[in-house]
């Protein structure tokens, strides 16, 4: 019987490692090891034995019947593996093919930069606010310091609708109205649509987008205002933007300035795009006119504040290098793939 | 506000170069544009000496020059020019020279002569003859300024100047002038500021002005103050070589002694000045009055004005003779043959300058001063210069006595002078003697405490104004940069965020976001074939628009959304999938203001877009958005679209909005040779129906169970009657219904549809039995029934 199982043992191993697929391997494995398979039926006859040798032969019927089991669940892995390379072989595809399309669409250019601004004063804690764009004369320039007759109307050029309707020229009415309905603390950005009746060329458009803002609170001082704005201008040009507040003019603020980058381009030396300067002016700004406070009952002597803006088209000009203002507004598809 | 800086000089000294000059100015307040050196294009020009005159051998019309052009030996030049004279001093363009525009002068050969370099025009160094009066346009410009052989032509004919230009903000007219920009530079620089007070000598032979001028205001409410003096005894010339340097570097045209003194003051002090021929002054008397409606005169520039009543002329016993503070008429001008002349210095209400030049269409450098407002203290010291000037110049003699008619407060402005305020309100920390020092610098008084506001500053009235006098001598820059104390935080608002979800969702969905313009044509309307009686087409109006394409505001966003569409088309872009969130404007009843509403507006072309493919990307929208059980209703009467293929949305009968097939008679309008889908939908009412609220619901225990029908119905049945009878039918155990096929043709009678459902079916209770199933699609069927839709056999 020892011999017998020798026997067993090495024609398995011997035939296991000559097959060759799953199923004849299966087949192997039960002609074996199965209930009716050739170690079964050598195990049966275990009863003729001698109660001595009866052990001894028991745990060799063991050992084959587990090193058969051994060859058995190796090959079957050794052979599932040899499929399976053979399958990814086979399975190969040209990766250099290009992928499949989905249709995304994309935000306009304008919406890009605007959401950044927005996002900026979001975090600084500023509130998002609108108002209507055709405006009373009232909320565009009397209540922001403009009489009727002031020469600097001159230079803001109007669609009037009516005696006391227009276009409103600025987003500053926005923030009138929301000094009229909150108190102070305020804190506040007004983007949206203006008007001007400027023609349309290259870099004019009678429709733009302007950003306004504006903090009026007790104590707030100019350099608040300076603060504010450095923070701003870094976090939309980055940390080594550099600025200089300069000197300016306009009726609803008092000190007023414009703020101008360090060009880009030319870090100050002055080139094409800076036309020479060195800087690029980016926001007009200033401390808010008593008298627009007061225009809108908010008491000068026990608050201060300040307002500035910003033109969006500009910005995203500069930003993308779009070098005419028209094509936001003509969006060809050509061009709104391309942000 | 171009400005000389040899002016500069009689009134400050500073030792700048332009670059660091135009810095320093733009930060205290004076932006410079930019600046330009004279004669920075020429070089290697000198002034030399005709020695001798020869005919070129080889050539008629050429001479051959000998020069002395302060070297050792002269230099020969060939020239063709025929005015040159021996002893004459000329320009000469030595070997390498370079002229304006960048022409560069070589030594060379004219028909074997040769040349050692040009003898030049007035033209070739970029000048005309009202530079040089006695010079000649064509020909070789003979010198006659005192000056030497060999010098550069630069400063031998005062082409050394530097123009700075400013950008003079509306608030500071007094900046319109030589002396406001020197008294700026002083502050900046911290210099003094040299002022010179005119000293007139006068005729002292008992002429007085009352023997030659009246002067009557009667529109004293528009004019202030008019001063007005003579000079008789008028010699009409050019003014000197300095006088008129100094005028081109201010960007103003030399014209002839008098005119060129009225604008030396103007630029001078900021004050315009006027001068009359007395002779055409009629009956010797100016009246300043408001014109008479329909009055008409021709001004300088040779144009006949008509006046209105509002507009303030001057008139002499007669007849208007000038506009007041705008321009002066062509015919009580400055002539050759002018002997007496009345020097005007008047000051003159800024509104109705402005208003008057507007509505005449003019702007004039006196009218651009005007209008920002100048005081009435400035116009007898102007006066008083101009007639200097005169005596200088020798060009007349200056008749003792003024007419000076004042009506004018001469109260100066007080303000308080708030340290600590003004401290707190800059962020800075100034003692009172540095905030004093500035102030006084910039012409400013104290009187006490009391800030006293010198005449030229009609801008400030108030603390902020004083603030920021300090602030921008102190320099900006110079002030610290803080964050602003207290907590805030930005919120976003459910609105806002509403529409942020709107636009992602827009976006995933495959559109394009476009912007277009609000205003419009009213054939726009047309365009779209909007019927001739729709409100829509009252639209508001623009009263000065650029054009008809932009003179109104949209009442409907569609045909911004066609032009796109057309753009896309015609410039052959193979599709477009856009939306956009814009408003409409519509006109309010009792409202000034027009109602405001934004609309989404989505259009599609190509890329497999249809009817469907719209309303699926509306279905997507009202499911993220959380807008529920829209009411859908066909729509064959909206010319804008396919009859058969709109449809408009509305819930509880409230217009949500409209989608379809833009109709193909609107596509021709629009030059479009393809399907174009457009839905429109109102972001307020959208807003109102939203129901953002989101909760969990527990997965399902129990699994479903699914049966298919395949039903036969008339082609005419909207399939929303399918599914409502379905919906009703199975009740609370639907989970859902589904249509997986609708199929017309061969298979099926004629008019007839067939439409195949899945209804998948749960319940929370348990696992549905074949006989539950099955009892609901028999209700399923029963309810179609009633509708005419019977199972597919």
């Amino acid at each position: 019987m020892r011999d017998a199982l020798e026997q067993i043992k090495n024609t398995a191993i011997e035939k296991l490692e000559a097959c060759g697929d799953l199923k004849a391997l299966d087949e192997l494995k039960v002609k074996y090891l199965g209930k009716k398979g050739e170690l079964t039926a050598i195990l049966k006859q275990m009863g003729k034995l001698s109660p001595e040798e009866r052990p001894v032969i028991g745990q060799l019927a063991n050992e084959v019947r587990a090193k058969i089991e051994e060859e058995v669940s190796r090959r079957i892995a050794q052979l599932k593996e040899k499929q399976l390379a053979a399958q990814l072989a086979a399975e190969k595809i040209d990766v250099t093919m290009p992928g499949k399309k989905f249709d995304i669409g994309k935000k306009h250019p304008l919406t890009i930069v605007m959401d950044e601004i927005k996002e900026i004063f979001l975090g600084m804690g500023f509130d998002v606010v609108s108002g209507p764009e055709v405006e009373l004369d009232y909320y565009n320039f009397e209540a922001l310091n403009l009489p009727k007759d002031h020469p600097a109307r001159d230079t803001q050029d109007t669609f009037y609708i009516t005696e006391n309707t227009l276009l409103r020229t600025q987003t500053s009415p926005v923030q009138i109205r929301t000094m009229e309905k909150r108190k102070p603390p305020i804190r506040i950005i007004s983007p949206g649509r203006v008007y001007r009746s400027d023609a349309l060329d290259a870099t004019h458009s009678p429709v733009f987008h302007q950003i306004e803002g504006l903090v009026v609170d007790k104590g707030v001082t100019m350099s608040d205002l300076k603060g504010t704005l450095e923070m701003f201008i870094k976090g939309l040009y980055g940390e080594d933007s550099k600025i200089r507040f300069r000197p300016h003019h306009f009726p609803f603020t008092e000190p007023s300035a414009e703020i101008d980058v360090m060009c880009f381009n030319c870090h100050g030396e002055g080139c094409r795009l800076c036309k020479g300067e060195g800087w690029i002016e980016v926001l007009g700004a200033g401390m808010v006119h008593p008298k627009v406070l007061l225009n809108c009952g908010i008491d000068p002597e026990e608050y201060s504040g300040f307002a500035f803006g910003v033109g969006l088209e500009r910005v995203v000009m500069r930003r993308f290098g779009i070098d005419d203002i028209r094509m936001f507004f003509e969006n060809d598809m050509r061009f709104l793939e391309q942000f | 506000m171009n400005l000389s800086m040899k002016w500069l000089s009689d009134y400050v000294d500073i030792d700048v170069n332009p670059r660091e000059y135009a810095e320093a100015l733009t930060m205290s307040g004076s932006k410079v544009e930019g600046y330009e050196i004279e004669g920075s294009e020429i070089s290697n020009v000198v002034v030399g000496k005709v020695l001798s005159i020869e005919k070129h051998p080889d050539a008629d019309k050429l001479v051959v020059c000998q020069v002395d052009v302060g070297k050792e030996a002269p230099v020969q030049i060939v020239t063709g020019a025929t005015n040159v004279v021996v002893g004459a001093l000329v320009p000469v363009c030595l070997d390498g020279a370079l002229l304006p525009g960048g022409k560069k002068i070589k030594k060379g050969k004219l028909r074997g002569m040769v040349s050692e370099g040009m003898l030049c025009s007035l033209s070739e160094l970029g000048l005309t003859v009202n530079d040089f009066p006695y010079a000649i346009e064509d020909g070789i410009f003979l010198i006659e300024e005192d000056c030497r052989i060999g010098q550069d032509i630069q400063s031998a004919i005062g082409l050394n100047d530097t123009s700075v230009e400013f950008e003079i903000t509306s608030n500071r007219p007094d900046c319109l002038s030589v002396i406001g920009l020197a008294r700026e530079t002083a502050a900046t620089y911290d210099v003094p500021l040299k002022l010179h007070t005119p000293v007139v000598k006068g005729s002292g032979d008992g002429d007085d002005i009352k023997n030659y001028l009246k002067v009557a205001v009667e529109a004293a409410d528009l004019c202030p103050r008019y001063t007005a003096k003579i000079v008789k005894d008028v010699k009409i010339g050019p003014s000197p070589l300095w006088m008129r340097e100094r005028l081109r570097a201010s960007g103003v045209r030399p014209i002839n002694n008098l005119v060129d003194i009225t604008n030396y003051v103007m630029l001078e002090y900021g004050q315009p000045m006027h001068a009359f021929d007395l002779r055409y002054v009629a009956g010797r008397e100016i009246v300043v009055r408001r014109a008479k409606n329909g009055e008409t005169m021709m001004t300088l520039d040779g144009i006949d004005r008509t006046f209105t009543d509002d507009m303030l002329i001057i008139s002499d016993a007669e007849k208007p003779v000038a506009v007041a503070g705008v321009m002066g008429g062509e015919y009580s001008g400055i002539m050759d043959d002018t002997t007496t002349v009345v020097f005007e210095s008047a000051n003159f209400m800024g509104s109705s300058v402005r208003k008057t030049a507007k509505k005449l269409g003019m702007r004039t450098d006196a009218s651009a001063r005007y209008e920002k407002g100048i005081s009435a203290l400035s116009t007898m010291e102007c006066v008083e210069r101009a007639c200097e000037l005169v005596e200088m110049l020798g060009a007349g003699t200056v008749v003792d006595g003024v007419i000076d008619v004042d009506h004018s407060d001469k109260e100066p402005g007080r303000v308080k002078l708030e340290v600590e305020w003004i401290n707190r309100f800059l962020g800075i920390d100034l003692t009172r003697e540095e905030m004093v020092k500035t102030l006084t610098s910039l012409g400013f008084t104290m009187d006490g405490d009391m800030i006293l506001v010198p005449y030229y500053r009609i801008d400030i009235e108030h603390k902020a104004d004083i603030a920021e006098e300090i602030a921008r001598i102190y320099g900006y820059n110079n002030i610290p940069t803080t964050a602003p104390t207290g907590t805030a935080r930005g919120v976003v608002t459910p609105r806002q965020k509403f529409e942020r979800s709107i636009n992602e969702t827009m976006l995933s969905l495959g559109c394009y976001e476009i912007m277009t313009y609000s205003f419009i044509s009213p054939k726009y309307y047309d365009n779209i074939l909007l019927p001739a009686d729709s409100e829509l087409r009252n639209s508001v109006t623009i009263t000065n628009p650029l054009g008809e394409d932009t003179s109104i505001m949209r009442t409907t966003t569609i045909p911004s959304m066609m032009e796109i569409v057309s753009r896309n088309y015609n410039n052959r872009n193979p599709y477009l999938w856009a939306y956009e969130i814009g408003m409409e404007y519509r006109p309010a009843e009792g409202q000034e203001l027009p109602d405001e509403n934004p609309m989404l507006t989505i259009g599609l072309y190509g890329n497999g877009a249809d009817f469907y493919t719209l309303k699926g990307m509306t279905e997507m929208l009202f499911d993220r958005i959380g807008v529920e059980d829209l009411d859908i209703v066909p729509c064959s009467d909206n010319p804008t679209f396919h009859p058969g293929r709109c449809a408009v949305l509305s819930k509880d009968g409230k217009p949500v909005g409209i989608l379809g097939e833009i109709s193909p008679r609107v596509c021709q309008n629009y030059d479009v040779g393809t399907k174009v889908y457009v839905a429109k939908l109102s972001v307020d009412v959208l807003y109102e129906l939203a129901d953002s609220e989101k909760s969990y619901c527990p997965l399902p225990k129990y699994p479903a169970t699914s049966r298919d029908l395949s039903l036969i119905c008339d082609d005419e049945l909207p399939i929303i009657q399918i599914e409502k009878a379905i919906k009703g039918a199975v009740g609370k155990i639907l989970e859902r219904v589904e249509l997986f096929d609708v199929y017309k043709g061969a298979q099926v009678e004629k008019d007839k549809k067939s439409v195949s459902y899945s209804i998948v079916m749960r319940s929370d209770q348990g696992t549905l039995t074949d006989e539950e199933a099955d009892g609901a699609v028999k209700r399923v069927l029963k309810a179609l029934d009633k509708i005419g839709v019977t199972l597919r056999q």
